[in-house]
């Protein structure tokens, strides 16, 4: 077996050594119950060339939205990746090594967390960030009880055009926590008030920009809102990639960012592992969750990095820590820092703006299609579309010409009759002229 | 540093040093060739939300930056450099045929919210995936959805409480061994509860008396480690079960340690109600310096109806995705996380499973308890050992054996750095004093050990001749010395800033 050292003399030497007959001496421990006689009933080892062989026949019954024209989106969002990326976070170094408790061996995880850090503080226009959480929906959960921590208050306000995955994670993640969810309906129109919901009782309200249907929002005058009130203004971002083109959160008054940060670095992997992170402002560092890492000294006088703050985390503070959160998205973070490396300030904002260029020329193509209505007034690189027919049914047909055409609003909020005709359609750079004609060409034999 | 190892660059031969990337910044470069947009400025859906300014990332072209992030890779020890004997980590070796799957354009490639027509062989593999898990562990039911395995023990501990509540049954405090990791007593607050804590007995064992005692009708739940993070098994495992299912409270098992018993054991033959298990410990998914990790839960029959969302059903010829409570004739707990879990950890703990199969999984979990024995065996007189064995798969020693040496077990654990070793996991856990946990996964060669030992034993033998001045100025041999953890605390630096000449430009 390839991955097993051991030999059988050196099992026997081993034994030897401990001064027992067998290995079974070593679990005397284990209750007579709950003894086998022989192997749990699953196949046996399998050869490296078989087991590949296994996952493509798996692989093979998927159709990739790498391999055709996609406009999928809602969260999740199919971009070119640089072949750099990928091979630098398979560096047996960066893959292989622990979270970085031991500083003067993991200083290359430090270091790229510590610049991490700072680059997600830049585009988002925030004081700090932390060094990464499970993915942009916990992150909002987060941003929630951070926000109930800060301001001792109970009462929260989800904007309708949060991510309805966020509004259900942040609802079962705060279920037993005594927090108040008011979610707002779907705002597929935009331009819903939520400043008329926030009291002194208040302790956030959670937006998105661009909201999950494509609108952008200036969200200034709810901060002024809602600070007044002594809440906080708490702003999502599920395409981090619109940093590069949309004035961001922290130019609006953002108290807490929660971002999804897979468009940078990362692939599709059917929605998971991705990254999230959380940006804020510096005087409520000491109630973030999650590892940071903070510049210091060594005994030498040398720049070095180190975690810091571990006094918020549960294994310093147990049950009084921030959160529970441990492991976090390392590897997903270094592919998010290097892809914003190698695009650095010309390139984001270029990535950026073709990504908006392109939504622009899909919009107007599909505004031209009879029967279809682009709903948006302004949007990045997502918008909503209104459809003569139930949306499902024609992103199917588009599936079976090998098209994938956009997510059907009813995918993610089931049962509304007013949106059943409504699908979200998304463009990056990875798709081309020829993606938008078939789209458009098939979308007119569909209807 | 003495001065004969100076050098002009302060790189010294092929230990070399790297600036961060804010200060390499040629404004102006890329290292992506991107074709200008249209339209240009002037005919945007922004809505007036455009952008102003710069803001402030760095130029640099592609070759700057692969080397930028080489050389930063080079200052870490991974599993792939040596030996990493962090207890209740298990950095067991990564498989590399596991990361050619996971990026499979067919499995790296799919979208979340494709149709469920084009993904059938993704619910498949998760369907496999979540085969194995409730064969090895015994159990009827799993979630796959957490994150990690810190977010399954809170999933686990709501699935719980959902349960409890629906039968009318508000239950509030949560039972917790001394010895327990950090995130079981985070996590049963992060779930609402009171944690009260349970000692251990002299054979660091959780004190079955002890906890009778505080089991009555206001206990949802106990968490234990098994084995715990003694390295041992809780022989009264069964006991316990029945105890605690006896007050009607549920029995959470922290499976961070499954990697022992994997193949050999089935949790749901000792009486176990739910355990998560983290895909990046017993089945191998990189650790990638903190995550991602995945961090699966199993369930026994009474909770199962309370799984979160989302959930893959066989149907007919082909796979459902139950994605709504209204989908579902269960009572689901609802979201945990966005779409539908950590598939691409799924995707390398099903390829680990299936190379190792039902037998080299049994072996795994042999070689590790054997690995870790060896070591306890060949160390136990040098260093001293707070609890009998035989062990698990990894050994606790306690810092007595450094006693009026004036070396502690950070020093010591630093020196092992210069030798060429990460250290173990020192401090942890609580129930001894100066602890030093080494797990050494079954996938180290004996060699490898018998050197680890070796090593061990010439420290340990350094330390008792006085000679703590070596401990004291370890590591030396790093490409950072001991750093200043208090005034980083002191004085939080998060994020690069210009230096003050630059910034007044």
């Amino acid at each position: 077996m390839r991955y097993l050292p051991l030999t059988d003399g050196d099992r026997r030497e081993m034994l030897a050594a401990i001064g027992v007959g067998s290995v079974d001496d070593l679990f005397v421990d284990v209750p007579q119950e709950a003894w086998r006689d022989g192997p749990v009933e699953l196949p046996e080892h399998l050869g490296e060339m078989e087991v590949e062989r296994a996952f493509s026949a798996m692989a093979a019954r998927n159709l990739s939205a790498a391999d055709v024209p996609s406009f999928l989106g809602a969260g999740a969002y199919g971009h070119h990746v640089p072949a750099a990326v990928d091979h630098l976070i398979q560096r047996g170094e960066f893959l292989t090594s622990y979270t970085p408790y031991q500083p003067e061996v993991s200083q290359g995880t430090l270091a790229y967390l510590f610049e991490f850090q700072t680059q997600v503080a830049l585009i988002t226009g925030m004081e700090v960030a932390n060094a990464s959480l499970y993915d942009g929906a916990t992150a909002c959960a987060e941003a929630v009880t951070m926000a109930a921590r800060i301001t001792k208050r109970k009462k929260v306000v989800l904007s309708g055009g949060l991510h309805p995955h966020y509004r259900e994670v942040t609802e079962t993640m705060t279920r037993f926590l005594g927090i108040e969810i008011t979610a707002a309906g779907p705002d597929w129109r935009g331009g819903e008030d939520l400043a008329s919901g926030v009291d002194d009782g208040t302790a956030c309200v959670v937006v998105q920009n661009p909201g999950f249907f494509g609108h952008l929002t200036d969200f200034t005058p709810l901060a002024e809102a809602c600070h007044a009130a002594g809440a906080l203004l708490v702003v999502v971002v599920t395409e981090v990639v619109s940093l590069g083109a949309v004035r961001p959160p922290g130019g609006m008054g953002a108290d807490i960012v929660a971002v999804e940060g897979q468009s940078l670095g990362n692939a599709l992997n059917f929605g998971g592992p991705t990254v999230g992170v959380l940006a804020a402002r510096q005087k409520h560092l000491r109630q973030m969750p999650g590892r940071l890492v903070g510049e210091t000294t060594d005994v030498d006088g040398r720049r070095g990095f180190v975690l810091t703050l571990s006094t918020r985390e549960q294994h310093i503070r147990r049950e009084k820590a921030t959160s529970n959160i441990c492991t976090n998205a390392g590897l997903c973070a270094l592919a998010f820092t290097i892809h914003l490396t190698l695009l650095g300030e010309v390139g984001f904002a270029r990535l950026a703006a073709l990504n908006h260029a392109g939504a622009v020329r899909l919009a107007d193509r599909l505004a031209g299609i009879d029967g279809i209505d682009v709903v948006n007034d302004t949007f990045f690189n997502e918008f909503t579309v209104r459809l003569p027919k139930p949306a499902l049914a024609v992103v199917d047909a588009l599936a079976d010409r090998k098209i994938l055409g956009g997510v059907p609003v009813a995918r993610l909020i089931p049962g509304r009759a007013e949106l059943e005709h409504l699908l979200l359609v998304a463009v990056t750079e990875a798709n081309t002229e020829a993606h938008i004609d078939a789209l458009a060409e098939a979308l007119r034999e569909v209807l | 540093m003495a001065d004969v190892d100076a050098t002009l660059t302060g790189n010294r031969g092929l230990a070399l040093e790297e600036a961060v990337i804010f200060e390499q910044d040629s404004p102006g470069l890329s290292g992506v060739d991107l074709p200008a947009p249209e339209p240009g400025p002037g005919n945007d859906r922004l809505g007036g939300l455009g952008r102003s300014g710069a803001i402030g990332l760095p130029g640099l072209s592609e070759p700057q930056v692969v080397r930028h992030y080489l050389r930063l890779s080079r200052m870490n020890y991974g599993i792939d450099s040596g030996l990493y004997p962090l207890g209740s980590c298990t950095m067991k070796y990564n498989p590399r045929l596991n990361e050619r799957l996971a990026r499979l354009p067919g499995l790296g490639g799919l979208h979340p919210l494709q149709p469920i027509s084009t993904v059938q062989g993704a619910l498949e593999l998760m369907d496999a995936c979540a085969h194995w898990l409730k064969v090895l562990t015994g159990m009827p039911g799993i979630t796959m959805a957490p994150a990690a395995g810190a977010h399954g023990e809170v999933v686990g501990l709501m699935t719980i409480r959902a349960a409890l509540e629906a039968r009318g049954d508000a239950r509030k405090r949560v039972l917790v061994p001394e010895s327990a990791h950090g995130t079981n007593p985070a996590s049963a607050h992060a779930c609402g509860y009171a944690v009260e804590t349970i000692a251990a007995n002299v054979r660091g064992r959780v004190d079955v008396g002890a906890l009778k005692a505080k089991l009555d009708a206001d206990v949802a739940a106990i968490m234990l480690t098994n084995p715990n993070t003694c390295g041992l098994f809780e022989n009264d495992i069964i006991e316990i079960a029945d105890a605690v299912h006896g007050a009607g409270a549920f029995f959470y098992c922290d499976g961070a340690n499954f990697n022992a018993i994997v193949g050999r054991v089935r949790p749901g033959d000792l009486g176990i109600d739910c355990m998560h298990l983290n895909l990046h410990k017993t089945f191998s998914t990189p650790h990638g310096g903190g995550g991602p990790g995945s961090g699966p839960v199993v369930l026994s029959a009474p909770l199962v109806p309370y799984a979160p969302l989302p959930m893959v059903e066989r149907r007919g010829d082909g796979f459902a995705l139950v994605e709504h409570a209204g989908d579902s004739s269960a009572h689901p707990l609802g979201r945990v996380k966005g779409f539908h879990g950590q598939f691409g950890m799924m995707v390398r703990a099903l390829a680990y499973m299936m190379s190792l199969g039902s037998d080299g999984l049994k072996q795994v979990a042999e070689d590790a308890v054997l690995n870790a024995n060896y070591l306890l065996a060949r160390l136990k007189d040098t260093l001293s050992v707070p609890f009998e064995g035989p062990c698990m798969h990894e050994v606790l020693f306690d810092d007595s054996f450094l006693k009026d040496t004036g070396v502690t077990t950070l020093d010591f654990a630093k020196a092992m750095i210069d030798e060429g070793f990460h250290p173990m996991t020192m401090y942890f856990p609580l129930v001894v004093h100066g602890a030093l946990l080494m797990e050494p996964t079954e996938t180290e060669s004996k060699a490898t050990l018998d050197q680890f030992i070796r090593t061990v034993k010439g420290l340990a033998k350094r330390a008792r001749a006085g000679d703590a001045r070596h401990f004291k100025e370890a590591p030396r041999l790093t490409p950072r010395r001991r750093l200043d953890e208090t005034a980083a605390a002191r004085n939080p630096v998060l994020v690069w800033r210009p230096p003050p000449s630059r910034a007044a430009e």
